[in-house]
């Protein structure tokens, strides 16, 4: 910590001496400051779910094991898959194979959409039974709103992320892009795996329909 | 993102051609600095003309104010204002004031502008993010200002626009309804802006450091502004699901911040279970730290001033450092002192009572700091240093009552009254905008390539020096005889000895405005028939002032400076001069320890 008092005495660029502990290239810094950012967001939507759900009496419980929870294993499952293809699909581009990196790319987003697609037919299912925004037949009307609140904010980062990936796969593939976006919006994609670890069980697993 | 690196590259080497490419969709973070600053003028122009139709109708409530009538024929018919056009134009005010003026000008338009050049960088990391964070900056104002054109005008929730009145939509009153809600469509698209900037900043001070250029080493403008930008990171990032949730609960029927029972005009909102307590933790979470977005660059650029005035250094440049760290993290914990009297847990109040307190030890630690150092010096005045003493003085002097409001027990007496009204005032609002002054006319010379006009500057100091002080020391008296804040009308027979108060107030604040064109007069003068500037007129030390001003296009002329020294070598034994600037290679004989 004493390099600038030494550096006063004998001026010398600092530089030369040492390397920036912060020398990671800007893209992929700021790919980790936007994943901070939003998890900040996603830490206050889910605060302000736990929030809403604790000063509510008559919150509802209503996903069963079967259909519900199975389907979001299922998702769970796949999504937690689909981070580890963008992982071989980084190593891939990494050792510059290029085309198994394309390959496992284009699975990682094969298994987002189907994820989505999940997701959204979990969605309509809801929504057929009379879920709302404002109301539901179980209980507060507050479950619908946070739910798809939180969910939505969710989905909207995997459809997004899905957009982003086909394109820079595409870009890769074309030369545009190289194995350092494939591996900073991999990153991202983990970003988005991990947030659905804390939407399970915040959103699912404590509204479990109880055995009385 | 690759063709933003390409971007920058051939940003490197040759300007753009055309009007639009270099001041409108400009890439060059100089020009980008300059239109936040000018954004911001335009907004404080307009908040400050607002809070003069609001301190006429407080004292002369009959006064027809000219030209009104035809901006809101239901709000101020005959160009009188309602009580509830009064409460619109204060949430215009104090919006356009916090977000538009107190974060746009300090951090992002001097930001922009001098954070690559204090350390060494040919741009920003993200020249298109840059571009993009102005430009939807430049939609979120014009979506704000649109609502005093729309139904039934600006909303009237404040700029804090509290759940439930911010949420139940037009049965709350005039302007709840599409105003409220371009509102909240503005802050969202401002928070967008405010997130793609800080995220730019942080990667450009970490990243495009030149060769030498350490983190102890950047002067301490650019640490101000990089904690800054760190603050705004996650800051921001809570204000924005908070205004997605509250434009659902206005729009798609969730009553996130709206309890059940409610009944408004004898009619039961169709609404039931929501928190209005939940809004005010989301948007204090955010609104606190606001505080120091605003506060923090102007602490940083007074300092950068004061030492360039002093000729030496800070009695320790570090604890200056630590200390802004620590208001940076501080600023999360005190949120709850807001919320005081909202029905929170007494507890809660006690928890949020005590960071409170502790920040004030960062804050004071930089007050002796600043004093400390000054006191023996010779000070250089110019109308800038000037304007970072005044700076001082306003801290303070807004800092004290804050030490009043941080006890919960003081503060259920005062809270909602004038005092917090000058507290704020003067601690953040006028402080930074005192930081404002002080920058604009130390780094005027290196911005527009002229001078600006010393004379009229400290004519321009003292009269708004005085003029602030008979604005907002009364209100911390009319706040302890009880004056409760946003009413537009002292009908009240306890307040009618009061009226006097409120007239000094309502002239000084004329007063004191109309001292601002005597600024505005130096700023627009000086732009064009000014004294041209030497590269270095203030014989400083740091980066800045190692180019000709104005700077050319890629700022260092395709030469990467090398930073041998600490930013503030002044007073320097058997130097050529009494400094020694920081890419000067030439050998310090006299070992200064970093004190």
């Amino acid at each position: 910590m004493s390099h600038a008092n030494v550096s006063i005495a004998t001026p010398q660029p600092v530089g030369v001496m040492e390397s920036s502990p912060f020398s990671i290239p800007s893209k992929k810094l700021v790919m980790w400051l936007f994943i901070v950012s939003d998890a900040v967001t996603f830490t206050a939507v889910l605060f302000a779910y736990g929030y809403l759900r604790n000063a509510t009496p008559n919150w509802p419980h209503p996903f069963r094991f079967s259909p519900s929870i199975i389907n979001v294993m299922v998702m769970t499952f796949i999504l937690v898959t689909s981070s580890f293809t963008m992982l071989l699909g980084v190593r891939a581009a990494k050792e510059g194979n290029k085309s198994k990196a394309i390959l496992w790319t284009f699975v990682t987003v094969a298994a987002g959409l189907v994820f989505a697609l999940l997701h959204i037919r979990e969605w309509m299912g809801l929504i057929g039974e009379g879920v709302r925004l404002f109301q539901n037949p179980w209980g507060s009307g507050l479950f619908g709103a946070s739910f798809f609140s939180v969910t939505g904010l969710h989905l909207l980062h995997v459809i997004g992320g899905v957009a982003v990936l086909t394109v820079v796969a595409l870009g890769y593939k074309r030369g545009r892009y190289n194995s350092d976006d494939l591996e900073i919006w991999g990153l991202y994609w983990h970003f988005v795996d991990l947030v659905w670890m804390f939407v399970v069980p915040f959103v699912y697993l404590l509204n479990i329909t109880r055995a009385s | 993102m690759h063709d933003m690196s390409h971007a920058t590259e051939h940003h490197a080497h040759t300007p753009p051609q055309g009007f639009i490419r270099n001041y409108v969709f400009s890439l060059d973070h100089k020009v980008i600095g300059k239109q936040y600053y000018g954004l911001g003028l335009v907004a404080v122009i307009t908040g400050m003309v607002l809070s003069w139709i609001m301190r006429i109708h407080l004292v002369w409530p009959n006064f027809a104010i000219p030209g009104l009538g035809l901006l809101s024929k239901a709000g101020a018919p005959g160009g009188i204002v309602t009580p509830e056009y009064y409460l619109q134009l204060m949430t215009m005010h104090g919006t356009l004031m916090v977000f538009f003026v107190l974060t746009n000008v300090p951090f992002a338009g001097f930001g922009n502008y001098f954070l690559p050049i204090q350390i060494g960088a040919e741009d920003m990391a993200f020249p298109r993010f840059n571009m993009m964070s102005f430009w939807t900056t430049f939609v979120a104002f014009l979506v704000l200002i649109a609502a005093f054109f729309v139904g039934d005008g600006p909303p009237l929730a404040g700029w804090t626009s509290y759940a439930p009145l911010s949420a139940v939509g037009g049965a709350a009153g005039p302007g709840e309804a599409t105003g409220q809600t371009l509102w909240a469509i503005s802050i969202a698209i401002f928070c967008i802006g405010q997130l793609l900037g800080s995220l730019n900043f942080i990667s450009t001070t970490l990243d495009l450091r030149t060769k030498g250029m350490t983190l102890w080493r950047m002067p301490l403008s650019t640490w101000s502004w990089f904690i800054t930008s760190c603050i705004g990171l996650t800051a921001f990032a809570v204000l924005l699901p908070a205004c997605i949730l509250l434009i659902l609960d206005r729009t798609a029927g969730t009553s996130f911040f709206i309890p059940s029972g409610l009944v408004i005009n004898d009619k039961l909102q169709p609404h039931s279970g929501g928190s209005t307590l939940l809004w005010q933790h989301l948007f204090w979470f955010f609104g606190h730290p606001e505080v120091y977005i605003a506060i923090v660059p102007a602490m940083g650029i007074v300092s950068h001033i004061l030492i360039n005035s002093m000729r030496r250094p800070m009695l320790s440049h570090r604890v200056i450092i630590y200390s802004l760290l620590a208001i940076g993290f501080l600023s999360y914990m005190v949120y709850g002192h807001h919320m005081f009297v909202s029905g929170m847990n007494p507890f809660s109040s006690l928890a949020f009572s005590f960071p409170t307190l502790l920040i004030t030890i960062p804050s004071t630690v930089l007050v002796l700091i600043w004093i400390g150092s000054l006191y023996g010096s010779k000070l250089r005045i110019t109308t800038a240093s000037l304007f970072a003493l005044g700076f001082i003085s306003m801290f303070v002097s807004g800092g004290v009552s804050g030490f009043f409001l941080a006890q919960p027990s003081l503060d259920i007496y005062l809270h909602a009254t004038y005092f917090v009204v000058g507290h704020f005032h003067m601690v953040m609002g006028v402080a930074a905008i005192f930081g404002m002054f002080a920058g604009t006319y130390f780094w005027f010379p290196k911005m527009f390539g002229r001078m600006m006009n010393e004379t009229l500057g400290r004519v321009h100091f003292w009269l708004t020096f005085v003029g602030t002080y008979c604005i907002f020391m009364p209100f911390h008296y009319l706040g302890l005889a009880a004056n409760v804040r946003r009413y537009s009308a002292f009908v009240d027979d306890y307040l009618q000895p009061l009226l006097g108060v409120h007239k000094f107030i309502t002239i000084a604040a004329l007063f004191t405005g109309a001292v601002q064109l005597i600024f505005l007069y130096n700023l627009i003068h000086s732009r064009f028939r000014g004294a041209l500037a030497p590269a270095n007129p203030w014989e400083a030390t740091s980066l800045e002032w190692t180019m000709p001003s104005p700077p050319p296009f890629d700022n260092f002329g395709g030469r990467h400076p090398v930073v041998y020294h600490d930013p503030y070598q002044y007073g320097i034994e058997g130097a050529t001069n009494d400094y020694v600037m920081q890419d000067s290679p030439e050998e310090i004989k006299s070992v200064r320890d970093e004190r």
